[in-house]
């Protein structure tokens, strides 16, 4: 069994569970052993609980190993896992697996399955065809594709990119920015950052298009400090596309030009929000601006600029490759193409599902998650990081879709869902809700600024039982004033955890508070 | 080592205003590269030293208030030499849903100091994050680069044990 082919994930999440020391540990256990193996790094194929997850090429494909420890090795030598052998690990052939096989996988169709710093595995699983396809139109025609596709903003805000992309394209000017908002800061959210380690030309080949499309000639990444490894992959990325002929003055012959570099955050929550981000990047403090003007006509450095989120770069290949038409087939209502959900918290499978919009919640935790990780019965769902909506069990079964969602207060996001089980105590959520909007604020607006204080000792009040029908009134009137009157989405949805968490479950506000509220 | 405190009123100011123009000049002294810079500084005295902030006004035409007011604004820049290992410990939802907010009391009364404290020992600083993008296998805490997973009271013992004895 000579030259067999083993991957071993060099995501963020497979390292945090020891995946280096494993691919040292079969390095060694190999060469002891007199076998010649082959070592790629892949990312991670987002079945998380499985991680470090081994894959062993054979002859009948893929096959999974997972979770593996250091200890595990010689007895998986020993089982003959080179060729596929049965062990206690083992899952059979990865693409069979239900978790991955149930999943509609446009956006992170290679990662997990390629080397992600090697162009010739990008490009020999269909990497860089929606370019080619790109380079071939004229940039009206490439953001018609994205118009038809239906895609909206998945970094939350859902507003459709292809009517942002026409809009920075009519704009006057003759410096134009492409800026990728990777500042993944909402908790219980990862895709992004799986993107970049993962599958990084990907984001650098929607970037290219999106200047393409829009005449711009610069692309910068804003990443988020607290991703030191998407961070590094990301650069190798850009310095080898750029080496690659992909990125520079001139891409691959066509005479047009896209530059990006990559540019680090510093621990601010804030800069995740748009114009926030672009005074980041113009190395000022984070403080939001107020709009008008849109990013769009006057952005960074005062130019028209495309801010999108990693994954909404990440869906135009795809677009621009098969048709707009084809995205769209995917989805529900105004919700069209796939999502890829992140399942995190407290929860027994936890993971990336990339998944048509349309399914439900209970689905994602019950089917694909498989309960709680300590086996107690689910209580809340946050979704859409921590300005998304606490959602009780009685609404699991709303489908997943921006519409749906925003009717009943709540809303998709980013696309985390955190899993809470029945020891939560919701009055501390809703006040780590406000806390979190007091540590975070960027403090240009005073409904975010001071509200979110005064919100955090509201709560301290209720949950004492301190004046607390009086209380829970002042604490609904402050969440009124925080959503009317703040200048962004920070101090504009805190209010969403707060509510929600007081809306579904009264009973954890103070003694009398459930009787009060209902 | 004293002779390599920066900060200090006397000594060291040279020396640091050479450090901080040679990161300056490897942005080209572009003020919109602030944020890279700090990062820069922060990783040469691991922390951004107060004698830094005039030196990095003159080289990028700003007021030192403005630098004063980036370098406040975010949490990553430390305002004085941190521990030699920075625990830095997930405290947003995804990791409380499994049990950080019983690690972060653990961890306080472990090196007996409250979260932005550093023990006296000058080996660990203990810093609270929102989100180390780890969120189904938390709590999570990142020590330098190294992200660790599913950290209970007794890994982050063990944790602290092997930091305490490594060179680092």
């Amino acid at each position: 069994m000579s030259g067999a082919t083993l991957y071993v994930p060099r995501d963020a999440a497979a390292l945090s569970v020891g995946a280096d020391a494993v691919a040292e540990a079969i390095a060694a256990e190999a060469a002891r052993r007199g076998e010649d193996v082959r070592i790629v790094r892949n990312g991670s194929r987002g079945m998380l609980w499985l991680e470090p997850m081994v894959e062993v090429e054979t002859a009948s494909g893929r096959v999974a190993y997972g979770p593996v420890g250091t200890a595990d090795v010689g007895s998986l030598f020993d089982t003959g896992f080179l060729a596929g052998g049965a062990h206690d690990l083992g899952h059979g052939p990865t693409e069979e697996i239900p978790y991955l096989a149930r999943q509609e996988r446009l956006t992170f169709a290679r990662c997990g399955v390629t080397d992600p710093l090697s162009i010739a595995d990008y490009t020999a699983h269909g990497g860089f065809a929606g370019l080619a396809k790109a380079l071939a139109l004229d940039p009206a025609a490439i953001i018609e594709e994205v118009v038809q596709s239906g895609l909206r903003g998945r970094g939350g805000a859902g507003f459709p990119t292809g009517i942002k992309w026409r809009t920075v394209a009519g704009a006057a000017g003759e410096t134009k920015y492409i800026c990728c908002n990777a500042d993944e800061g909402d908790s219980g959210t990862f895709a992004d950052r799986m993107i970049m380690e993962g599958d990084p030309f990907l984001l650098v080949e929607g970037m290219i298009i999106a200047g393409l499309a829009t005449g711009a000639g610069q692309g910068l990444i804003y990443i988020r400090s607290e991703y030191p490894h998407a961070i590094s992959v990301m650069k190798q990325a850009v310095d080898i596309a750029a080496g690659a002929g992909y990125l520079g003055a001139d891409i691959q012959g066509s005479g047009r030009g896209f530059t990006i570099e990559v540019r680090t955050g510093a621990g601010a929550y804030i800069c995740g929000e748009e114009t926030s981000m672009l005074e980041s990047l113009e190395g000022k403090r984070g403080q939001i601006r107020s709009k008008p003007p849109l990013p769009a006509l006057a952005g960074l450095f005062g130019k028209p600029t495309v801010v999108n989120n990693v994954l909404s770069f990440a869906a135009v290949p795809y677009i621009l490759g098969k048709g707009g038409k084809a995205y769209a087939a995917f989805g529900t209502g105004r919700s069209l193409g796939t999502q890829p959900f992140q399942l995190a918290g407290n929860i027994k499978r936890g993971g990336l599902i990339e998944l048509p919009f349309g399914h439900t919640l209970r689905e994602l935790i019950e089917e694909f998650g498989d309960g709680t990780r300590t086996g107690r019965p689910v209580r809340a769902v946050q979704v859409g990081g921590p300005l998304g909506a606490y959602l009780p069990e009685s609404q699991f079964d709303l489908p997943l879709d921006y519409e749906a969602f925003a009717a009943v207060g709540a809303m998709i996001g980013h696309g985390g869902i955190t899993v809470f089980d029945d020891t939560v105590d919701m009055a501390d959520q809703a006040r780590f809700a406000m806390e979190f909007c007091a540590i975070e604020s960027c403090g240009k607006c005073t409904p975010c600024r001071i509200g979110s204080i005064r919100g955090v000792e509201v709560i301290e009040r209720i949950k004492a039982g301190i004046e607390d029908a009086k209380n829970l009134t002042l604490l609904q009137d402050l969440c009124e004033t925080m959503k009317d009157g703040s200048l962004c989405a920070l101090g504009g949805l805190t209010p969403m955890p707060v509510e929600s968490a007081l809306n579904h479950f009264p009973e954890d506000f103070g003694p009398k508070a459930g009787s009060e509220a209902a | 080592m004293a002779a390599q405190e920066p900060g200090t009123e006397a000594g060291g100011g040279g020396a640091v205003a050479e450090t901080v123009s040679a990161i300056c000049a490897d942005f080209g002294n572009r003020p919109d590269a602030l944020i890279e810079i700090l990062h820069g500084i922060q990783g040469e005295f691991g922390f951004v030293p107060e004698a830094t902030v005039a030196a990095l006004a003159a080289a990028l035409n700003m007021t030192r208030a403005d630098v004063h007011g980036v370098i406040g604004f975010y949490h990553d820049f430390e305002r004085e030499r941190p521990g030699r290992h920075v625990l830095k410990l997930c405290r947003a939802e995804s990791c409380q849903a499994n049990g950080s907010n019983a690690l972060a009391a653990h961890a306080e009364a472990a090196l007996g100091v409250p979260f932005g404290g550093t023990t006296n020992d000058g080996e660990f600083t203990l810093k609270a994050v929102y989100c180390l993008g780890n969120c189904a296998l938390g709590p999570s805490v990142l020590v330098g680069e190294t992200l660790h997973a599913r950290v209970d009271a007794e890994k982050f013992d063990g944790l602290v044990a092997d930091l305490k004895g490594s060179k680092g």
